[in-house]
């Protein structure tokens, strides 16, 4: 069942034997990133990934951003396994029996090169993986680095892996371990997620022939559409559904803080379940045929959770250093990029003969600083408190509130309109006070600054 | 109602391929005679129904299902209720979608 024979072990021992300028830690969006541009600039890398297979391990929903990967491999699009490119987007606030919704669709999306697809991780990261090993990189799967090996002075000088004489030496080391990592938590250069910092979400892949997707979805060819669902799917927690359109399959799914479902008692699948029999989605997925339930934490602490970026001989890159936009559902473009500038930095210093050191090192940081990674998360950092703290209103009262304005709106029975708008805003009120009104409304406002 | 829902669960973790390691269990749980309001919150919070309680209310955790989320890393981890590592290399959940 498991590949241990000799072919493997005098590999593991030929790895073991060599010496490396850089070890990556993970083969996901930000290890592959970092993996492939330090292979391409020549360096030693030994890549280590737990799974059998590159993306064995991952989960995402999935939209990729063209850009970023378009960075790292030019012509991505002529064999990476693309699924739909992405021509319209939905946002749905939802009540119990209804949703009001925003739909923006736009015939420009069906352009040459398309901004956005839809992708599906385990077999993405494999053909990702194939473009690191092209470039030159040895990439180990099926072992689990389990600790960072230090020297006297604390400097990272490699790592421990779980195979027998795992110890692997290297100039330095990129943490892409994921949003869970041990390695870096383990070594005190960075805290163990907390329940307030991730999210948890559950997904399942619906499959169903092509033409009864595109026919329910409105699509034709490869065109994709995303849903982002808020509202009382997540019961008061802080959390979105999504429903994204493969090629052949749906993948749908739902997340929430941590915190919030230890407080609450809610099940992520029971959650799930109440998301998928919703009268809004339940046609969209009947007849369907499952075929995979997993589940994902997602960093969702952003600006004020992002940890020491890099240290003597270390760099640490995408979730693992939480890089991860919650507000716009965004982690893999920023994986990516912080892996590449994680690996030009250590390029830079390299090309100048210079150690691994903190201070030499300190450049990554500089260079995230000034992309949008930093950027974007600096632009929305205090949303998360906002968002956690009131997250009954924002996901309960307000979504209940909307709907009941909308049906309410649309509902012809010979109340005046004058009377109806005084109805609405009169349950605005009752349920939040105007006060409370205001409150959340310039919290909302200062937060998205 | 717990039997429902873990049924359900298990239902959802068929779909699924795995790669068992046995005798070599990547989450413990530590003894104990009450358990903590953390580790009792894993009881509904793990998305594979890897924890319950026995006969004596206490928690234990069965790791053929777990999906390696670490959400009970999370929750649990940092007052000593569990030991949590990764799997061995390879073996574990094996995602074909992700
Ligand atoms: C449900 C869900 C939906 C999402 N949707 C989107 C989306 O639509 N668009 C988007 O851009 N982002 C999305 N994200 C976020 C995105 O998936 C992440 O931001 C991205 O995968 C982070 O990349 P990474 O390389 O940092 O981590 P990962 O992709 O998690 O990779 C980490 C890798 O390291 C390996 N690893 C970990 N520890 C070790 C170890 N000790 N030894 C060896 N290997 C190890 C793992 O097996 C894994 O391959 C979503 C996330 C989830 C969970
Ligand atoms: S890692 Fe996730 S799936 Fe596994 S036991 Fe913990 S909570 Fe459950």
């Amino acid at each position: 069942m498991r590949a241990t024979g000799s072919q493997d072990r005098t590999r593991r021992d030929l790895v073991t034997a060599e010496t490396f300028d850089i070890i990556v830690v993970g083969a996901g969006m930000a290890g592959n990133a970092a993996a492939l541009t330090l292979a391409k600039h020549g360096l030693k890398v030994l890549q280590l990934e737990r799974g059998e297979y590159p993306g064995s391990k991952n989960v995402q929903g999935a939209i990729l951003y063209a850009d970023m990967l378009e960075a790292l491999v030019a012509n991505f699009r002529q064999d990476a396994p693309l699924e739909r490119h992405l021509v319209e987007q939905r946002f749905w606030m939802m009540d119990d029996r209804s949703h009001t919704g925003l739909h923006y669709r736009s015939d420009d999306f069906n352009e040459e090169r398309p901004n956005r697809y839809t992708i599906i991780r385990a077999q993405f990261d494999r053909w990702f993986s194939q473009k690191v090993r092209e470039a030159g990189a040895t990439v180990l799967c099926e072992t689990t680095a389990t600790e960072l090996m230090q020297d006297a002075n604390g400097k990272v000088v490699g790592v421990r892996t779980d195979r027998a004489d795992g110890e692997i030496h290297a100039g330095a080391v990129v943490l892409a371990e994921g949003v869970n990592g041990l390695l870096g938590t383990r070594a005190g250069v960075r805290k163990r997620p907390t329940p307030d910092t991730v999210a948890l979400a559950v997904k399942e892949m619906h499959f169903l022939p092509r033409e009864v997707i595109e026919a329910r979805f409105n699509l034709k060819g490869d065109e994709g559409l995303v849903i982002e669902a808020a509202g009382t799917i997540s019961r008061g927690m802080t959390g979105m559904g999504f429903i994204y359109t493969n090629k052949e399959c749906i993948s749908l799914g739902i997340g929430c803080l941590v915190a919030h479902f230890t407080s609450t008692g809610e099940t992520p699948y029971g959650l799930l379940d109440r998301f998928k029999r919703h009268p809004s989605v339940a046609p969209l997925i009947e007849g369907s045929e499952v075929k995979e339930y997993a589940a994902h934490l997602i960093p969702e602490g952003g600006f004020k959770a992002i940890p020491q970026l890099y240290g003597e001989g270390w760099v640490v890159v995408g979730d693992a250093a939480q890089l991860n936009n919650a507000m716009h559902r965004e982690g893999s473009n920023l994986a990516m990029t912080s892996g590449r500038l994680a690996a030009e930095a250590i390029i830079q210093v390299k090309s100048r003969g210079a150690p691994m050191t903190a201070t030499n090192l300190s450049i990554y940081k500089t260079m995230l600083d000034h992309s949008f990674v930093i950027r974007d998360l600096r632009k929305y950092k205090d949303m998360p408190a906002l968002m956690h703290t009131y997250s009954r209103n924002f996901f309960l009262t307000y979504p209940e509130l909307v709907s009941e304005s909308m049906q309410n709106f649309l509902r012809v029975d010979g109340t005046p309109k004058a009377e109806k708008e005084k109805q609405s805003l009169n349950s605005f009120v009752k349920s939040r006070s105007w006060s409370g009104l205001l409150g959340d409304a310039v919290r909302l406002a200062r937060a998205w600054r | 109602m717990s039997t429902d829902r873990s049924a359900r669960v298990e239902d959802r973790l068929f779909y699924n391929r795995y790669l068992l390691d046995p005798g070599h269990p990547h989450i413990k749980v530590r003894p104990h005679t009450m358990p903590s309001s953390e580790l009792v919150s894993m009881l509904t919070t793990c998305p594979a129904h890897c924890y319950v309680a026995n006969d004596k209310h206490q928690i234990e955790v069965a790791v053929d299902g777990c999906i390696e989320c670490g959400t009970c890393r999370v929750i649990c981890e940092e007052r000593g209720d569990i030991e949590w590592s990764y799997p061995r290399g390879g073996y574990g959940v094996l995602f074909k979608f992700g």
